[in-house]
């Protein structure tokens, strides 16, 4: 900047001699937002320890932790077993334990106390790692970085829900219920059945037609019509409409997810992810599982449920509880843990129902479960009810060639029409658990895994070891140089990026934002990066000292020209990492949240803690005469 | 220590000219090679199966691939990775293959092939609908970057600064893809992020020499318009220099010990960082001179320029 030098100086002469210093507040507000990065920062120093944790095992059981939890420390004493902690959250119950032996002994020792028939049991206990920080910590709920599958190792899935699947089940369905409504109707026609996305429904004259288009379209507001006439047919075309196809995509998907959930507490898995992602895709992250095809086997079992009838013989309970189970019958427990004898002959199967919402009944105002079976389902349920009434009927989860009552209602009446309802001595919660578990019981749509990722664990440590090398020696060699090129403005900035890191490291750990190998390659890039913001600071405060400024003054001119370079740039990044994150998915993800985050506490440490610090060092120095700034060359010398 | 002692100005845009036909060779180059090699998309990408394997003992590589067609896959590609212990079998999704079973059946067929046994480290397998979505989201990216950085450079400096930046950026990009064509290597999508990550990155160097040209032009009244990008260019060159040397160092940490996860990742960087420098520099500036940016054009009232700036 040769040329504008002269109108510069006489600039700096005219002003007062320029002080570099931060309010109070100021200072005040630096340090606090340091402070809280630190202790953020801390729980990923400590490492994690082993830890068993236990969960609920089945999806008929709730798991209570002030019930539990002395269990488990019951179990533990009895051992002679010492935790070094004992955490509880809704779904779980977590102790950790000094060593991987002792956490070992622990697992048999509470998985012996929990699960006193190993063939059925009640609970998961599972082996997991907890971190080492200290509980006050934890309480202020300061983790440690979540780390993704390829740093822990695990396996990863990616289902694709068969929509295309769903819709064809309900329309098979549909084409059955049709053909019960019109019989009962007496509407006669001359075959029914699907065709592609639709039932078609063939007549021999219009006005019955019209009669059956009436008679549907009070009993359902699923579907949409159309007609068409060929050859001396007159036929109905049914097709569902948008809002009917959302709607059972919508509860396929979720079906689904619910479905998954349970068969995936089977596995023993810490920590399991199950996420819809899209309109019809579930992402399945099982951390720490390595057996795939296990895993696979089990997300693609079907579980199902049976409708049998309960077996009230005056005597016979009473006789089973004594050994002597009938002939033709099996001893079950119900939910509320009474026993209950249950007949072996099925009367139906989860097959055959539709749907189940949790609602209300009716006249009562009860929480209820609504059921809606298909049209053969409600012909043996109407058949079946007429001849039990008073009597009781049980509904069966069956999973792993084990059963469980879900529920065991008395038949009031006969049931027609597939519109079940089950009622009495239910809480809103109940109702709500009792429906979800019905419709658990299978898929709802075909699924395929489009996407399969394992890592073993001996390479996710190894991740996690190169990424720290990368970014600790990248880290280094500019910390070098800096302090080399810019002595003590280099150490400034070097302290500035070291804050960055800090911050950006409790940033992600507050998030618990995922971190992976390309997060961890995001952090040292990022800080590659922010360094620019330092040099701009400290190229800006040579040039002014060479233009002639004073010390204190090529300070102020330093920081404030470089701040709009500095600004602009960091936004032109954003917007790359912003469309990364948008886009992005997998590994480009992982990159653009830490990248992202990284340039927003950049702006941050190199502009606002660089500064304090240089103000701190020079800004009460009232004659400074020289800045540590490393060689200042001017032209001519 | 200071790199620069520069006395005078350097004449960049004397050879303007010449900086332009370079880069117009390098990007034809590029863009034959990508049209006539074309990018070795990985399985993210193309759909297929990925399994890394290792052994105890190097393992011979023909014995597997023998073992891997008798099993039914005789498309396999089967290569050493990063050490001779450690192979990487690659299989393309296949109408009618069981793909939810290639894993345990390759790991299977292989158990019996050397004296040491397999470990399976790693296994990604993505279906061919994945992969197309994943190109798609990579290109609408890829507008999404370019759009909002004209956007915003249209708004904080002039179109001209826009079109000119965005050429000389995209040029970089192109030239990165160039090179993954031109030697083959494996374009995954820590790649993408990364050639995005550098458009991101090099767009900043194009905004801080133009905010030296900007700020040249309303200081100085005598210089013409190439005089005034030389100074701006040489005022922030050293700058330049020593922020691009320093993510490089970073680059290069990650190049040497990060591994083969995050070798060509740091490798699209280092490319993207060289050319970033020598695009905004010598090829955004001569095309802000061609496309006729000049000191009339910053004279606006100040009042009108601040409302510009938010």
């Amino acid at each position: 900047m040769g040329a504008d030098g002269p109108r510069h100086l006489a600039d700096v002469f005219h002003e007062a001699p320029t002080m570099n210093r931060y309010p109070l507040w100021k200072n005040l507000l630096i340090g606090f937002v340091l402070l809280i990065g630190l202790l953020y920062t801390l729980p990923n120093f400590y490492g994690e320890v082993p830890a068993v944790q236990v969960s609920s095992g089945k999806a008929t059981l709730k798991l209570d932790p002030g019930k539990v939890t002395p269990r488990i420390e019951e179990a533990l004493s009895a051992a002679g077993i010492a935790n070094t902690g004992i955490f509880v959250d809704p779904t779980s119950v977590r102790a950790r334990f000094a060593s991987t032996d002792v956490q070992l002994k622990a697992k048999d020792a509470i998985e012996h106390a929990l699960n006193p028939d190993p063939t059925d049991p009640s609970y998961v206990v599972a082996l997991n790692l907890l971190s080492a920080s200290p509980s006050w910590l934890t309480s202020l709920n300061a983790l440690p970085m979540y780390l993704g599958l390829d740093l822990r190792g695990g396996v990863h899935f990616l289902l694709q829900v068969d929509m295309a699947g769903a819709l064809t089940k309900r329309l098979d369905a549909t084409a059955g219920d049709l053909r019960t409504q019109l019989r009962d109707k007496t509407i006669r026609h001359t075959g029914i059945a699907r065709e592609g996305n639709a039932v078609v429904i063939n007549f021999r004259d219009d006005a019955t037609r019209q009669a059956a288009r009436q008679a549907i379209g009070d009993f359902t507001a699923d579907l949409q019509f159309n007609e068409r006439d060929a050859g001396g047919d007159f036929k109905l075309i049914a097709t569902l409409t948008p809002q009917a196809e959302k709607k059972i995509q919508e509860f396929a998907i979720k079906q689904n997810i619910t479905t998954l959930h349970n068969r995936i507490n089977e596995l023993g898995v810490a920590e399991p992810v199950i996420q819809q992602q899209g309109a019809d895709r579930i992402v399945v992250q099982l951390p720490g599982v390595q057996d795939v095809a296990k895993a696979k086997d089990i997300l693609g079992r079907t579980a199902t449920l049976e409708v049998r009838m309960v077996d009230d013989t005056p005597g016979a309970l009473e006789g089973a509880l004594n050994g002597a189970v009938p002939f033709g019958t099996e001893l079950y427990t119900e939910r509320g843990g009474s026993p209950l004898l249950v007949k072996k002959q099925v009367v139906l199967t989860g097959d055959r129902l539709t749907d189940a919402q949790p609602g209300f009944d009716g006249q009562t105002h009860e929480p209820a479960v609504h059921l809606t079976l298909d049209a053969a389902g409600s012909r043996i349920f109407r058949d079946v009810t007429r001849e039990n009434v008073g009597k009781r009927m049980a509904i069966l989860l069956i999973e792993k060639g084990k059963g469980e009552v879900i529920t065991a209602p008395v038949i009031r009446s006969e049931i027609g029409g597939g519109r079940v309802q089950i009622s009495g001595r239910m809480s809103t919660q109940e109702a709500t658990d009792v429906a979800l578990l019905l419709r658990a019981g299978s898929l709802a749509a075909p699924m395929e895994i489009i996407e399969e990722r394992t890592v073993g664990p001996s390479l996710g440590a190894e991740n996690i070891r190169k990424g720290f090398d990368s970014t600790m020696w990248g880290f280094a060699a500019i910390a070098v140089f800096m302090i080399a090129y810019y002595m003590m403005f280099g150490l400034v900035s070097v302290l500035a990026l070291a804050s960055n890191l800090l911050l950006l490291v409790a940033l992600l750990s507050m998030l618990q934002a995922t971190l992976t190998l390309p997060g961890i390659a995001a952090i040292a890039l990022t800080l590659g990066m922010a360094i620019d913001a330092n040099v701009l600071i400290n190229e800006r405060v040579r040039e002014e000292l060479r233009n002639g400024a004073t010390p204190q003054a090529a300070i102020t001119a330093g920081y404030d020209r470089a701040f709009d370079t500095i600004l602009d740039s960091n936004i032109t990044t954003l917007i790359a990492g912003i469309a990364l994150l948008v886009f992005g998915s997998g590994p480009v993800r992982g990159f653009a949240v830490v990248h992202c985050l990284g340039i927003m506490t950049s702006m941050f440490s190199a502009v606002l803690v660089s500064r304090m610090l240089i103000n701190l060092l020079y800004g009460r120095k009232r004659k400074l005469e020289k800045l540590s700034i490393g060689q200042v060359w001017k032209p001519g010398q | 220590m200071e790199f620069f002692r520069i006395k005078k100005d350097i004449p960049f845009m004397r050879h303007a000219l010449a900086f332009n036909v370079i880069s117009l060779i390098t990007f034809a180059l590029a863009v034959l090679f990508l049209l006539t090699r074309g990018l070795n998309l990985s399985v993210e990408f193309t759909g297929g199966t990925l399994m890394e394997i290792n052994y105890a003992e190097a393992p011979q590589l023909e014995p597997i691939r023998q073992a891997l067609a008798n099993e039914g896959y005789p498309d396999a590609q089967v290569q050493n990775f990063g050490s001779a212990r450690d192979i990487l079998i690659r299989l393309p999704n296949r109408e009618a293959l069981d793909t939810a079973r290639v894993s345990e059946k390759v790991m299977s067929s292989l158990a019996g092939v050397s004296a040491s046994t397999p470990q399976l480290r790693r296994v990604e397998f993505v279906g061919p609908q994945v992969g197309k979505e994943l190109a798609t989201d990579g290109a609408m990216a890829l507008l999404l970057v370019i759009a909002g950085i004209m956007l915003y450079l249209a708004m904080r400096f002039e179109w001209r600064f826009a079109v000119s930046a965005i050429i000389a950026n995209l040029h970089d990009v192109i030239i990165i893809l160039g090179f993954f064509a031109f030697f083959q290597w494996e374009f995954s999508l820590a790649v993408l992020a990364a050639v995005l990550a550098v458009l991101g990155y090099s767009v900043n160097e194009s905004v801080v020499v133009f905010d030296r040209v900007r700020e040249t032009f309303k200081k100085k009244r005598g210089l013409d318009t190439p005089e005034v990008l030389n100074h701006a260019i040489t005022s922030t060159i050293s700058r330049t220099v020593i922020t691009h040397g320093s993510t490089q160092i970073m680059v290069l940490s990650m190049l040497l010990f990060g591994g083969e996860t995050l070798h060509y990742f740091a490798l699209a960087l280092t490319i993207g960082i060289c050319f970033g420098i020598y695009s905004s520099v010598l090829v955004a500036s001569p095309l802000v001179m061609w496309l006729g940016v000049s000191r009339e054009q910053f004279a606006k009232p100040k009042k009108q320029k601040e409302e510009a700036v938010v």
